[in-house]
């Protein structure tokens, strides 16, 4: 390799952020001064090139420090990491949280989706904007679902400093979000986790059964509410009794594919290629899903728990939690549970003194719905642009660093912890024949009681619908997010499980339900998801890149248009719209026409 | 003689190629298998000598049991394998395809595309006037070779060409994200302040000439550049012990670009500035 370095030169500041995550450098190699004797001696090779996986947390240690990505502070970073500047360029240009141009050290981050579109987002933001003015060393930026549906509008402030404060304003006013942007430090507080789950106290729930009954933050609280039973199952049954219930429980994966887990499993461990990752995916970012970040910030040692129990299953040693750059909350919670679990021996070299050894590292992400693609998720990690990979292979073969990898939702591995308290036969009576355990929905939109649902597979659309306190006046249901489908209000009878909704031709998604009202008119909603799968493309493929480009272009042209003046654009966004789902590289694509397609088709759009 | 590696030997996988069957050799992709065969499929970014990306997707093939179509360059021939190239739903996601290239991208010299348009009946004028196109003005910031991004289909070859798959200077890299990527150096610079060793390896796999010789791209704007014209002479570059093929593209007896056969066993096509460049001399006349 033949790196070459700029002349620029990174300033104490951003020196000090690189050095905070990396250490000192040691050598003139790396930045440091320049000593004879080095002269006689390379740094860098394998050695350098295999901490290339620091290259996102490095780029997030100079964004929070400093509020943007200098050529200096990028330089540094590279020499440290051995990485050519032309890469990590790519890689930070990619992650919509960080900017490669100075900006102001506080950013407010402004939901424009679509929870937070029908509750006003745009006036929200055209009166932040008034309030702030030029000047006002706050830079306002529209951003995509920030998972705060249940509280929209919802807006985050983050200031870069050291350390880096953030707060979040939900439901935002103006005033709320400027205040918020101004002084994140003394910004009132958010509502407990529980706030998101209308069922709190109910006896029957299994996955959120804790959520506002532990203390979050205590260790002690989760194991005398039943905590860490599970993973003393699974060292009794051993891995291959794990997977085993795992398998006979009928888990599938929650994230939105359906995957059955304890195959997902199966094939990980019996993988004679090691080391073997686990890999948890809790980059939420499906606009109207929410539902990992209350179980993370709810109950945050059951997915430590359950993390620990997988990478048991699997034989790994090393877990990565993927989470979203925009769950700041999440995040402080989960590093707490983690650290809180090590020094008490339940992470760590010998995780209950069985011999076993496990631990966890957290990776954030910087703002690109495309890394909660398994394979985009792994190039993220790895530090390289999160562009998915081609499968075959699939990541149980080569995953994360080429290796054998399981990767989960947080919902899934959350579910195991029930499979094994209670045993896999009384765990697959729950639900349906084919849709079994109990399944997390979110509920947003036009209802009294939006929030988290727990309920057994099964239930109909109407029934949750019901529970949540739907509103007068419902004209749409938005089912699975932007990559789902819409639904019409005669369609309640759906039942909310894998076979129901495909079988009605729809899906169940990441369970995301959102309920519309006629307040925002369909074709502006249709345009914010065009918008919203246009920004998020990765551009690897052309239907996608291209694509999507095409498909918002003429939603927009046909927006105030119906009937014949719309006809010859619809036909060409189904011209377009089958290529995408056809030749796209990753599901992004294949999925972006979905949700317009099911609104022409089920809702008359345009008609 | 060239010596040729036998390599260790093979077994064969036999499926079926739109119903017929076909046998290749194990490791195989669709697409040796639909060349072998006689079957004319598109492709933009593959290339004969790197790793496929299949980022294009213009070599789309119809697989029973998947669920999408799948790229023939780099998926490989399985045993049983049902394979399908000329189905409706093939020509419709390759007509498509087609369509939002060249209604975003300038394919002015891109080779084929415009019998691809034809076969296809792609009409990229569908998408109105007003589709956004990448229009990027040409970069000339030195003087050997031209970015001309307008002409860009993103294909990779070049980011891997520069990097670990051939030259291992890692100069340029994909940034940006969507429709707004664009193949850059660090902090989008020019050329003169990157990494860039002017190997010119990035021109030899470019498929539509977005990079070009700034020889080739001055006669193309003067209106000089004729291609029938040219005749095109493989010799052996003289500047150091290696040899390296050049294939020396002249025009009215002056050479107006530089390439190298990618079937040499040694260098695939790969030159240095010298080989690439370096041909200023043999025209210098007295």
């Amino acid at each position: 390799m033949d790196l070459h370095f700029g002349d620029s030169k990174p300033t104490d500041e951003e020196r000090a952020a690189v050095d905070s995550l990396l250490g000192p450098p040691e050598s003139s190699w790396e930045g440091a001064g320049r000593f004879e004797e080095e002269l006689r001696w390379a740094r860098g090779g394998r050695a350098a090139r295999d901490r290339r996986d620091l290259l996102l947390p490095g780029l997030h240690a100079i964004n929070d420090r400093i509020g943007w990505i200098s050529e200096g502070a990028l330089d540094y970073l590279c020499r440290r990491l051995t990485v050519p500047p032309a890469e990590a360029y790519g890689v930070a240009t990619f992650y919509a949280m960080f900017s490669l141009r100075p900006r102001p050290a506080t950013v407010l981050h402004v939901c424009t989706d679509l929870a937070c579109t029908a509750a006003g987002a745009d006036e929200l933001c055209a009166g932040v904007r008034a309030r702030l003015g030029p000047g006002s060393g706050v830079s306002v930026e529209r951003a995509p679902c920030l998972g705060l549906c249940e509280r929209a509008p919802a807006a985050l402030a983050v200031k870069a400093g050291d350390p880096v404060r953030t707060a979040v304003s939900a439901p935002a006013s103006a005033r709320a979000a400027v205040t918020a942007a101004s002084a994140p430090g003394s910004a009132p507080k958010e509502p407990p986790a529980v706030a998101a789950v209308p069922q709190a106290g109910d006896a029957s729930l299994v996955l959120l059964r804790r959520v506002g009954v532990v203390d979050p933050s205590s260790l002690d609280d989760y194991r005398a509410h039943g905590g860490y039973a599970a993973l003393r199952r699974a060292f009794e049954l051993g891995p291959a009794g794990v997977i085993r219930e795992v398998t006979d429980s009928g888990l599938v994966g929650r994230g939105g594919a359906a995957f059955p887990t304890g195959r997902k499993w199966q094939a990980t461990a019996e993988q004679p290629d090691r080391t073997h990752y686990l890999v948890c995916n809790a980059d939420e970012s499906e606009p109207g899903t929410f539902k990992d970040r209350v179980l993370m910030e709810g109950d945050p040692y059951a997915l430590v728990e359950a993390m620990t129990i997988a990478g048991f299953a699997v034989g790994a040693h090393r877990g990565l939690l993927y989470l979203r750059g925009e769950y700041p909350r999440a995040l402080r919670r989960m590093e707490h549970a983690i650290a809180r679990a090590r020094a008490r021996g339940l992470l760590g070299e010998d995780v209950l003194g069985q011999g076993y050894a496990f631990d966890i590292e957290i990776r954030r992400g910087a703002g690109a719905y495309i890394c909660g693609e398994e394979t985009a998720l792994f190039n993220s990690i790895e530090g390289y642009r999160g562009e998915p990979r081609a499968k075959p292979p699939f990541p149980v073969e080569k995953g994360l660093f080429g290796r054998p990898t399981a990767e989960n939702n947080v919902e899934t591995l959350v579910n195991v912890l029930p499979v094994l308290t209670m045993g896999a036969p009384a765990y697959a009576a729950i639900g349906t024949g084919a849709s079994r355990g109990p399944k997390l929905f979110c509920v947003s939109g036009s209802v009294d009681r939006p929030g988290v649902y727990e309920l057994p597979f099964g239930a109909t659309l109407g029934g949750l619908l019901e529970l949540a306190g739907v509103r007068e006046g419902l004209r749409a249901v938005l089912l699975g997010g932007a990559a789902g489908g819409f639904v019409r209000p005669d369609e309640l009878d759906i039942p909310l499980t894998f076979e129901g909704t495909r079988q009605a031709g729809t899906t169940l998604g990441s369970g995301v339900v959102m309920a519309f009202d006629g307040s925002v008119p369909l074709p502006r909603l249709l345009l914010r998801i065009a918008e919203f799968f246009r920004d998020e493309s990765c551009g690897q493929c052309v239907p996608c890149r291209v694509g999507t480009v095409r498909q918002e272009e003429a939603l927009r042209r046909i927006e105030e248009r119906a009937g014949a003046a719309a006809a010859d654009d619809i036909a060409l966004l189904r011209e377009v719209g089958r290529a995408m789902r056809d030749a796209s590289i990753c599901g992004l694509g294949q999925t972006a026409w979905n949700a317009v397609e099911s609104a022409i088709d089920r809702l008359g759009a345009y008609a | 003689m060239t010596a040729i590696p036998l390599g260790v030997p093979r077994r064969l996988v036999e499926f079926t190629l739109d119903g017929e069957e076909v046998r290749a050799v194990e490791g195989a992709t669709i697409l040796d298998a639909c060349r072998a065969a006689g079957k004319e499929v598109p492709t933009l970014c593959q290339g004969d000598t790197l790793t496929p990306r299949n980022a294009c997707r213009l070599c789309v093939v119809e697989v029973a049991g998947s669920r999408t179509l799948v790229p023939a360059c780099s998926r490989r021939a399985e045993p049983g394998m049902e394979v399908r190239t000329g189905t409706e739903r093939v020509r419709h996601s390759r007509k498509v395809v087609l369509e939002l290239l060249a209604s975003s991208v300038d394919l002015s010299t891109t080779p084929l595309v415009a019998e691809w348009v034809k076969k296809y009946e792609a009409k990229p004028d569908r998408f109105g006037p007003d589709a956004a196109r990448l229009d990027e003005e040409p970069r000339v910031d030195n003087e050997l070779y031209v970015r001309d991004y307008g002409k860009c289909v993103l294909c990779y070859k070049c980011v891997d060409a520069c990097g670990d798959q051939w030259q291992n200077t890692f100069a340029i890299s994909v940034s940006g994200r969507g429709f707004d990527a664009r193949i850059a150096v660090e902090h989008d610079a020019p050329l003169t302040d990157s990494a860039c060793v002017y190997c010119g390896n990035c021109i030899e796999v470019c498929p539509t000439g977005a990079l070009s010789f700034k020889s080739e791209f001055d006669m193309r704007a003067a209106g000089t550049w004729d291609e029938s014209g040219q005749t095109e002479t493989t010799t052996v570059c003289a500047y150091c012990g290696v040899g390296c093929n050049l294939t020396l593209h002249v025009q009215d007896n002056e050479i107006v670009k530089v390439t190298s056969p990618h079937n040499n066993p040694v260098t695939h096509g790969n030159l240095c500035i010298k080989g690439r460049f370096g041909y200023q001399h043999v025209q210098n006349r007295g």
